[in-house]
């Protein structure tokens, strides 16, 4: 594994993954923000929430912003402060535009197998938002409160 | 090295695939293959089995979605069964029990295809 693939810690509360746009790393990926999130706290329904939203987030930018193209990297940070966890998922890929995303209900009435991530993240997480920046950055940011 | 693995076991004209492992954007297209397998031999009475399927992400949902009109305008249907509390919400979450039938276990899901022929013979 590469130097700049390593998870550091850059201080208590703040963590990063810089991570090759693969399939095969989703299960790294799933293990760092769950462990994280077992750390700080959460109770293991609030756990896999996170971990479901983070794959479905990665997921999302390695089939959509790079198009399965592995030389590209995701960019994963993890804050926790006394009450909440902000996940941020960025990459500098192919945009989109998350108001143009069919809703889940319309998705599975057309019995169609993709598309149904952001609405899965959606109600899994407190708050979502998307800063698209195509080719720059795009961001997705998630919050979950502790309760 | 898969996190994923799939078994199958043919109990007449039912076919069970067991699940092991996580289901998600990586390990999808394994199973993928395995459904298309049931469906070129015309095996469309499907039962897929949860009980070691730790974590299914929405990738993984999407291939019954891929499958599900070929293997019922054949008169057939996917069954789902043995799922953990984890696995079953993220069907839960995006409506999926409408659509799929979800049940405790591989023999009540196979008692689902013989059920309705038993009732037709009375």
């Amino acid at each position: 594994m590469k130097y700049e693939n390593v998870v550091k810690a850059k201080k208590a509360n703040k963590f990063t993954l810089h991570i090759p746009s693969r399939t095969d790393n989703l299960e790294i990926i799933r293990d760092f923000v769950v462990g994280i999130a077992r750390k700080f706290g959460f109770e293991n329904e609030a756990i896999s929430e996170i971990e479901l939203a983070v794959d479905e987030a990665c997921a999302n930018v390695i089939k959509h912003a790079y198009r399965y193209d592995d030389r590209k990297h995701i960019d994963i940070t993890v804050e926790t402060n006394s009450r909440k966890m902000t996940i941020t998922i960025s990459d500098q890929g192919r945009g989109f535009d998350p108001l143009s995303l069919e809703s889940a209900e319309e998705r599975l009435q057309k019995h169609a197998r993709g598309g149904l991530g952001i609405a899965l993240i959606k109600r899994v997480m407190d708050e979502v938002s998307f800063n698209i920046d195509p080719g720059r950055r795009n961001e997705v940011r998630m919050v979950k409160y502790i309760s | 090295m898969s996190g994923f693995e799939v078994m199958r076991r043919d109990n007449q004209d039912v076919s069970v695939l067991f699940l092991k492992g996580y289901l998600d954007a990586h390990t999808y297209p394994h199973f993928e293959t395995e459904l298309q397998r049931l469906v070129d031999e015309r095996r469309y009475k499907i039962v897929v089995d949860f009980r070691e399927l730790h974590y299914i992400s929405s990738a993984g949902l999407g291939v019954f979605m891929g499958f599900i009109e070929t293997v019922r305008e054949n008169a057939g249907d996917i069954k789902l069964c043995s799922m953990s509390q984890k696995v079953y919400k993220v069907f839960d979450l995006l409506g999926f029990p409408t659509i799929y039938e979800i049940v405790k276990d591989d023999a009540e899901a196979i008692g689902r295809f013989e059920a309705p022929m038993k009732s037709s013979q009375l």
